[in-house]
C-alpha cells in the first residue's frame, strides 16, 4: 500500500507503466486486426455496398442498393404432400402459409426504364406459417449467377463501374475481369441465349444458390429450387419492348393480378453426389425434381412504409429444416443485404417509381 | 497485524471472470463479423446473438448479487479522483452490460428479423417492426459497443495499475 501521489508512483515504476501500456496497446491492435484494419484486401459488406453504390452512379437514398425498382406482393403458399419428405420446415407442413414478397428488376437504379433495363428480374418471398419459423428467399430469373464467390462479385462490380471521364465502364478493365473469370463469360452467354419472358407473372425464378433440406428423419440433401410460372410463357420482340412504357413490367403485373391470382409451382431440384455447389454451374436437366407446392399471389401493391419496402429478404433467414450449404454466396448476400438495409432504413425514401398503385385481393 | 484481503463473494468473482471472457469474445466477434463476407459472418452473428442473450441473463443475476452483497470498499487512501473514476466506470460497465444486449434485441425486433438464440430459442420482439428505429438502434449498438470496449480498456489498465504499481488489494479482491 502506498500513500504517495500517483504521479510519483508512475515515475518510480517506468517498466511497469510501459508494460501496462503495452498490454492495452496489444488489446487495441488485436481488436483492430480482427476488424480487418490491417487487412486491406478483405472485403467487408460496407466495402462491397460502397462499390455497388459507386457503380450505380452514387447511392439512391432510401432504396435497396441492388434490385432497387420493385413492387410488393401478397398471397399464400400451399405445400404438396411430398414436400415434407424433403424438409421438416413448417412451411411444408401442408397448412396454408401466408406469404408476402417483392418483385424487382436487378439494377441499382430505382427509376430505371423497363424497356432498356438489364433483363434480370427477381422474386423475393417471406413465408410466415403462423407460430412457426419463417422462411425468406430471394430468387432470380437467371440461369445461375455470374459469379460463384464474393470476391468475384466484388471484382465484377468494380470492373462494371463507369469511368468518370467517359461515363461508361472501361472496356479494358472489364475484359481483364472476364479473362480471369470464364464462369462469368459462360453465364453471360447463357443469359443472352435465354428467352426473356414478357413480364413478372410468366417468369420463373431460381434459388440460384444451393441449400440443405433436412427431413424429419434427419436426412440432409443439397437442393436448389425453381418457382415455375403457371402463366403461359411468352416473350416480347425487341420492337414491342421498346414501344412499351417506362414502368410496363409493373403496370402489366398490376393488370394481371386484377384479373385473378397468379400462380407458380415451387419445384425442388435434388443434387446428385458430385454436382458442383457453385452458383455459376447449372446442374444437368435430368436431376430429380420434386414439386414442393403452389404459390398464389393475389395482391400487388406499391412499396410503402410497413409492407415489403421495409423487409430485408436475407436469404439466411431460414426455418429449422432448411440449412445454409457450403455455397459461399448466400453468406455474402446476407452480410451485404444487412448493410444495404441498415443504410436505407436510416434514409428518407422518395416515392418508388411505381407509387400508390394496388390491385388484386387480400391484405 | 495480519491484514486479510476483503474479497468479492464467490458468485461475484465467478460472474466477473465468466462475463469478462464473454464480453471480450463479443467485442471481437462483433467487429470480426461486420468485417467479412465469408461464411464466418453468419456463424459469428449466430454466436453473437446467443452469447448476447446469455450476458443479459448473467448481468441481471450479477446486479442482484451485488445489491445483496455489497463489494469490498476501495482502498481508503485512493485519491478522490480515482475513487470517482472507479465508481463511475463501474456504473458505466453495468449500464452497458444491460444496454448492449437490450439494444441488440430491440434493434433486431425493429428490423423485422426473427430472433433465434442457441439455434432453437425464439425470443419475442421487444419493439414493433420499424425501419428508422432499426437504423437508429443499429448505430447506437455500434457506438455503445465501442464505448464498452474503451471502458474495458480503462478497467483493465486500472486493475493492472492497482496490482503492479499501487500494489494494493483491489485485484486480489476479485481473484
Amino acid at each position: 500500500m502506498s500513500t504517495q501521489p500517483t504521479i510519483d508512483l508512475l515515475k518510480q515504476n517506468p517498466g511497469r507503466v510501459i508494460f501496462i501500456g503495452a498490454v492495452l496497446a496489444a488489446a487495441i491492435c488485436a481488436f483492430a486486426y480482427t476488424g480487418g484494419f490491417f487487412s486491406p484486401h478483405r472485403i467487408s459488406a460496407n466495402r462491397l455496398v460502397d462499390a455497388i453504390e459507386v457503380s450505380g452512379g452514387g447511392a439512391h437514398e432510401g432504396f435497396r442498393r441492388a434490385h432497387a425498382k420493385g413492387i410488393c406482393v401478397a398471397g399464400t403458399f400451399l405445400a404438396s404432400a411430398e414436400a415434407k419428405t424433403l424438409s421438416r420446415a413448417a412451411v411444408f407442413s401442408g397448412d396454408v402459409v401466408p406469404v408476402t414478397g417483392r418483385f424487382a428488376e436487378a439494377t441499382p437504379d430505382p427509376f430505371t426504364n423497363d424497356t432498356t433495363t438489364a433483363p434480370v428480374r427477381s422474386m423475393a418471398l417471406r413465408l410466415q406459417p403462423p407460430h412457426a419459423d419463417e422462411w425468406r428467399t430471394g430468387m432470380n430469373d437467371t440461369p445461375g449467377l455470374h459469379v460463384s464467390t464474393p470476391q468475384a462479385f466484388y471484382e465484377n462490380v468494380v470492373a462494371s463501374t463507369p469511368d468518370p471521364g467517359t461515363g461508361k465502364p472501361d472496356p479494358a478493365r472489364m475484359q481483364a475481369y472476364l479473362d480471369r473469370h470464364p464462369e462469368t463469360v459462360a453465364f453471360l452467354a447463357r443469359l443472352k441465349a435465354r428467352p426473356f419472358s414478357s413480364g413478372f407473372a410468366n417468369d420463373s425464378y431460381n434459388s440460384v444458390n444451393g441449400f440443405i433440406f433436412v427431413s424429419g428423419d434427419g436426412k440432409r440433401r443439397l437442393v436448389r429450387w425453381t418457382m415455375q410460372a403457371e402463366d403461359p410463357f411468352s416473350t416480347l420482340s425487341p420492337e414491342d419492348r421498346a414501344a412499351r412504357s417506362a414502368n410496363y413490367e409493373f403496370d402489366d403485373l398490376l393488370a394481371r393480378v386484377a384479373r385473378g391470382p397468379i400462380k407458380w409451382q415451387l419445384i425442388a431440384i435434388l443434387a446428385t453426389p458430385g454436382d458442383p455447389n457453385k452458383a455459376t454451374e447449372v446442374w444437368p436437366e435430368d436431376r430429380q425434381k420434386v414439386a414442393l407446392g403452389e404459390l398464389t399471389i393475389a395482391r400487388v401493391e406499391s412499396e410503402t412504409r410497413g409492407n415489403c419496402q421495409d423487409v430485408n429478404y436475407d436469404p439466411l433467414v431460414l426455418p429449422s429444416g432448411i440449412d445454409p450449404s457450403d455455397d459461399p454466396i448466400p453468406y455474402a448476400r446476407s452480410a451485404a443485404y444487412s448493410t444495404s438495409f441498415r443504410r436505407r432504413a436510416g434514409e428518407t425514401k422518395p416515392p418508388s417509381a411505381v407509387a400508390n398503385q394496388s390491385a388484386g385481393t387480400g391484405p | 497485524m495480519i491484514q486479510t484481503v476483503q474479497r468479492f463473494n464467490l458468485l461475484a468473482r465467478l460472474l466477473h471472470w465468466t462475463m469478462a471472457a464473454l464480453i471480450l469474445t463479443m467485442a471481437f466477434v462483433g467487429i470480426g463479423m461486420v468485417s467479412t463476407l465469408s461464411p464466418k459472418y453468419h456463424q459469428l452473428l449466430s454466436l453473437h446473438k446467443s452469447v448476447g442473450s446469455l450476458i443479459l441473463v448473467l448481468v441481471a443475476v450479477r446486479l442482484v448479487n451485488r445489491l445483496l452483497n455489497p463489494p469490498p470498499p476501495l482502498p481508503l487512501d485512493l485519491p478522490g479522483w480515482q475513487q470517482f473514476l472507479a465508481t463511475g466506470s463501474h456504473v458505466i460497465l453495468y449500464a452497458l452490460m444491460f444496454a448492449l444486449p437490450l439494444v441488440g434485441w430491440s434493434m433486431l425486433s425493429a428490423g423485422g428479423y426473427p430472433i433465434v438464440v442457441f439455434g432453437a430459442i425464439h425470443l419475442p420482439p421487444l419493439l414493433p417492426h420499424n425501419a428508422p428505429v432499426f437504423a437508429l438502434l443499429r448505430t447506437t449498438h455500434t457506438v455503445l459497443a465501442l464505448l464498452l470496449f474503451a471502458t474495458f480498456l480503462g478497467h483493465l489498465g486500472a486493475a493492472l495499475f492497482h496490482a503492479l504499481i499501487r500494489r494494493d488489494d483491489v485485484l486480489k479482491s476479485m481473484v
